[in-house]
């Protein structure tokens, strides 16, 4: 089937540590399944790698226009990465417009693959281009490979039954195999993927294929390039057994774990929303799993269905992005003065309101730490990438089941579509939690507490247990209360058992030195860039260290003490200062300086790098 | 617990029972407790649920498994416990102001997935617990706290609302007629899907013997007919007054010449015709049951995808939930 047996031996070989691609063009392209397969493949070749999906939220929005453009960044390399990569290496440019909005980033020095068959006088007016990019010196410093895919993927496609604008979509499977060619990666998980793909459309998996070799030999043939490049498998992640994972992937996946774990059924509650939607299709699929999916009617009925469930005995959970956690704040307050198991996973996008559906920002953290009528606790903890969905759902699920509680999941649009190898926990690393129900009546009390703070739980459906719960306040035994003392103990009791879960976690690790001019602190996705950042300082000699917040509320114990260690904690996130807002209302004795982003772009390594040069300067 | 036979009083709960005195909700609330007891049901196997209103304290006044949740999501709740416990006997209590109107949303998506609950609508025309304010069932005009013109906005007809969401039972009863409650209720209850019963109920603070002209005892007999699946359409204090259908109307006709009930027609036509008949002043409101068809339920469904999806793909276990996709091995 395929010819890689000698990519390009004509062809000088080099060797590269890592690169960083990006694949642009418009949102009817196929960037994205380009980027993906491009990832799948580099994942399977043992390259560590991770990615930055960047799609408008448009489908499709008007061809060959700006806003249309859909990207896809990926960083694969030889050895451990925690970022998708600041500037790329290459920019692979299927229009004008692509080109355009992409350009600005590319590494100084570094190549533009550029489809000239999309560089037409139209196309130029389409990006809003009174000269030809690739003519007029402006890409001058960059080196620019010109390839009229459209024509060779016609050519290609010369025998195939297919209409000629059909042929035309199989573009980027020709683009694919071309950057095969370059970065020397197999052509056959994607054939196979293809062949799965398209299995009730043979006349497209031969096309898709014929492209894909196609664009592979051009690399050899028409020595477009002046040769190629290897990126080896990393050496240095740790031995075990890995596959290729999304974040919200992932995360689904530990859902299911988690309930598994608590011995419980999961049953989701879900209204369709980006970036979140995933979640609720993962789980649809994983019906042998036992799990129940409710698509409710909007965002209130989703969570009301998952805290129905929780009373009747199953493992409650709701997934949503920001404008839905807002409409879904009622009856969060509902599961916290009911005390009942929910795990609400949110998956921040960019706001106020509709925002920027498609980017990132970790703006949603004070909503839900705080952003409910009445004192009204939860426990609130934040996923920093792909892999680590997993875990903390199954995190997620432990603190909802042990200590009778609502629990708010946070992730972000960078983390959900993004992707990196993941190394699978043996089994023997996921501790079970199960849940246990009262069904004895003697010395019960709806609201007893055990030593966390807990309460027990009843399932409906037990004979003699027979009680009734709401939103009203009420006392120990369950029974409405509007005494004064009662509620004031009653929010005391509240606030302390979300305050003990504190107890049960580890107080975070900091990595570098243990005191300081410089601490770096992280929480949610900007763990990774912050990571690779503080390590470049460090190489360059900078005494600086970081920190990472995986439970961000209650704040773990420990903090104190080691933000004493340091002069200054630098906070960089993705909002206008919200985790820096937190500390300082419970720790305002520290220096802690605020580094917002809201681009709707995730922090680079450079950026990370600069400020902490700047600051140690002073 | 044993099966021993339960009385009444053994689903009254230990809870002191806060209407204000004369409130139909007490007649409601003694009638369904003799339902239950007659029925033989299990207080360990019932659940209400409700949202808030006054109507929505109403779980706790009973023996049985209670949820008082949050203003018009009841059906959400419920929706969710039958789709984890089946074998649980849900029943909503709600009013016309969390039903249908900050709870419409979820009246209407409960009624066409058909979850297998009973859904009691205590419809007094008025918002009780916030003091006297129109509802969505208040007829155009009223004159109430925030309408001091009358209010301007037109009215739901609660069950026209039910059987146009493709409620699949739809039944209308009165608070002060026991026997009929009673009825009403076991014929919802052995209806398979969600049974949607109104009860017309009285305000006795705010809304006052407001279907005084209608279902209240000395008018009753001609200004209402009982609609019972397979009898003749016939009312009236000397049962002599009929209905019969012609062409897209209801009209009155003599006894003799009624036509038969039969609210399980395939288009819902006949019952939305005759759920707005009393829209004319020479027809009677309707009460009894408007609708009853048979369409799969929705907690049945989802279940069975399970059990196809474990004999298809064997029971789901952790390692293979994780251990799953293309993997690669780093030694």
């Amino acid at each position: 089937m395929t010819t890689t047996e000698k990519p390009g031996a004509e062809l000088p070989l080099q060797q590269l540590d890592h690169v960083v691609i990006r694949f642009a063009g418009d949102s009817g392209d196929g960037m994205q399944i380009t980027g993906n397969q491009f990832t799948h493949t580099s994942a399977l070749v043992g390259n560590d790698l991770a990615t930055l999906p960047d799609f408008p939220a448009e489908i499709r929005a008007p061809a060959g226009t700006r806003p249309g453009v859909s990207g896809f960044q990926l960083q694969f390399s030889s050895r451990d990465v925690h970022t998708p990569g600041d500037a790329p290496d290459v920019l692979v440019a299927m229009n004008p417009a692509a080109l355009a909005v992409n350009i600005k980033d590319l590494k100084k020095g570094g190549i533009v693959v550029a489809n000239t068959g999309n560089f037409k006088d139209s196309d130029l007016r389409k990006a809003q281009l009174e000269k030809n990019p690739l003519t007029d010196g402006s890409l001058e410093g960059f080196r620019v490979i010109e390839v009229d895919i459209n024509s060779r993927v016609a050519e290609a496609l010369s025998e195939s039954p297919l209409s000629t604008k059909d042929k035309q979509r199989c573009k980027n499977f020709y683009t694919l195999g071309l950057m095969y060619w370059v970065y020397s990666r197999p052509l056959e998980p994607t054939m196979e993927w293809l062949a799965t793909k398209f299995k009730n459309k043979p006349e497209l998996v031969d096309a898709n294929q014929k492209a894909l070799q196609a664009g592979f030999n051009a690399g050899d043939i028409h020595e477009l390039f002046q040769g190629h490049y290897e990126v080896p498998k990393a050496t240095d992640l740790p031995t075990g057994t890995y596959r290729n994972i999304m974040g919200n992937q992932a995360l689904a996946m530990g859902l299911v774990a988690g309930a598994k774990l608590a011995n419980l059924q999961p049953v989701l509650g879900s209204y369709p929303i980006t970036p979140a939607s995933t979640i609720l299709e993962s789980l649809a699929a994983y019906k042998h799993y036992g799990v129940v999916t409710i698509q409710a009617e909007d965002e209130i009925a989703a969570i009301c269905a998952a805290i129905g469930a929780s009373y009747a005995g199953a493992l409650g959970m709701t997934s949503t992005s920001g404008p839905g956690m807002a409409l879904k704040g009622e009856a969060m307050g509902l599961a916290v003065s009911t005390e009942l198991p929910l795990v609400i996973v949110d998956i921040q996008r960019a706001g106020p309101s509709t925002g920027m559906p498609t980017k990132v920002e970790q703006s949603d953290l004070l909503q839900s730490i705080f952003g409910r009528n009445g004192d009204t606790p939860m426990p609130v903890i934040a996923v920093s990438s792909p892999t680590d969905a997993f875990a903390l759902a199954i995190e997620a699920c432990r603190i909802a089941v042990q200590y009778m509680t609502p629990v708010i999941l946070l992730s972000d649009n960078f983390v959900a579509n993004g992707a990196e190898p993941w190394r699978l926990p043996s089994m023997d690393d996921l501790k079970p939690f199960p849940a246990s129900f009262v069904s004895k009546p003697e010395g019960h009390q709806t609201y007893k507490r055990d030593a966390r703070g807990s309460r027990p739980w009843v399932k409906p459906g037990t004979a003699g247990m027979e009680f009734r719960i709401g939103g009203l306040e009420k006392d120990t035994d369950g029974n409405i209360s509007i005494d004064p003392d009662n509620h004031r103990s009653m929010t005391d009791q509240r606030h302390q058992k979300v305050q003990n879960v504190a107890d049960s976690i580890p107080t975070p690790e900091v990595f570098g030195p243990q005191e300081g001019d410089l601490l770096i602190l992280g929480w949610g996705s900007t763990g990774g860039i912050i990571t690779q950042g503080v390590q470049t300082a460090q190489a360059q000699g900078h005494n600086v260290s970081r920190i990472h917040l995986t439970h961000v509320w209650p704040l773990p114990n420990g903090l104190d003490e080691i933000f004493g260690r340091f002069k200054a904690i630098l906070i960089p996130e993705m909002n206008m200062g919200q985790m820096t807002r937190v500390m300082r209302s419970e720790m305002p004795h520290h220096n802690f300086i605020s580094y917002p982003k809201v681009t709707g772009q995730p922090f680079l390594t450079t950026e990370i790098v600069d400020k902490i040069e700047s600051l140690l300067s002073k | 617990m044993t099966s021993a036979t339960l009385t009444k009083k053994d689903f009254q709960s230990d809870q002191e029972v806060r209407w204000c005195p004369g409130c139909g909700d007490y007649a409601i609330l003694a009638a369904m407790q003799k339902y239950f007891a007659e029925k033989g049901a299990r207080p360990e196997k019932t659940v209400f649920v409700s949202g808030i209103g006054c109507s929505s304290r109403f779980p706790y006044y009973m023996n049985t498994y209670g949820f008082h949740t949050i203003h018009g999501r009841a059906p959400a709740f419920a929706t969710g416990i039958k789709a984890t416990n089946p074998e649980l006997d849900v029943w909503i209590v709600t009013g016309d102001g969390d039903g249908l109107s900050i709870g419409g949303n979820h009246l209407a998506h409960i009624l066409r997935r058909n979850v297998d609950v009973k859904i009691l609508m205590f419809n007094n025309e008025i918002y009780g617990l916030t003091k006297g304010q129109y509802s969505p069932t208040s007829p155009i005009g009223t004159r109430k706290k925030s309408s001091p013109m009358g209010s301007v906005d037109r009215p739901f007809n609660p069950v026209a609302f039910a059987i146009g969401c493709s409620g699949t039972f739809v039944a209308r009863t009165v608070d002060n007629d026991a026997k009929h409650m009673a009825k009403t209720f076991a014929a919802a209850d052995a209806h398979k899907g969600t049974a949607f019963i109104e009860i017309l109920q009285n305000c006795v603070i705010f809304n006052k013997d407001f279907y005084s002209d209608t279902v209240a005892k000395p008018v009753r007999a001609d200004q209402t007919i009982d609609l019972v699946p397979g009898e003749k359409m016939i009312y009236g204090k000397d049962k002599d007054k009929g209905l019969r259908v012609n062409g897209w109307d209801i009209e009155p006709c003599s006894a003799e010449e009624a036509g038969t009930w039969n609210p399980s027609t395939d288009a819902s036509a006949p019952a939305l015709l005759v759920s707005n008949m009393d829209r004319n002043p020479g027809l009677p409101t309707p009460l009894g049951v408007l609708r009853s068809i048979d369409e799969p339920v929705y907690e049945t469904s989802v279940l069975q995808q399970i059990d196809e999806a474990v004999a298809k793909k064997g029971e789901g276990e952790l390692e293979d939930l994780v251990w799953s996709g293309e993997t690669w091995k780093v030694d």
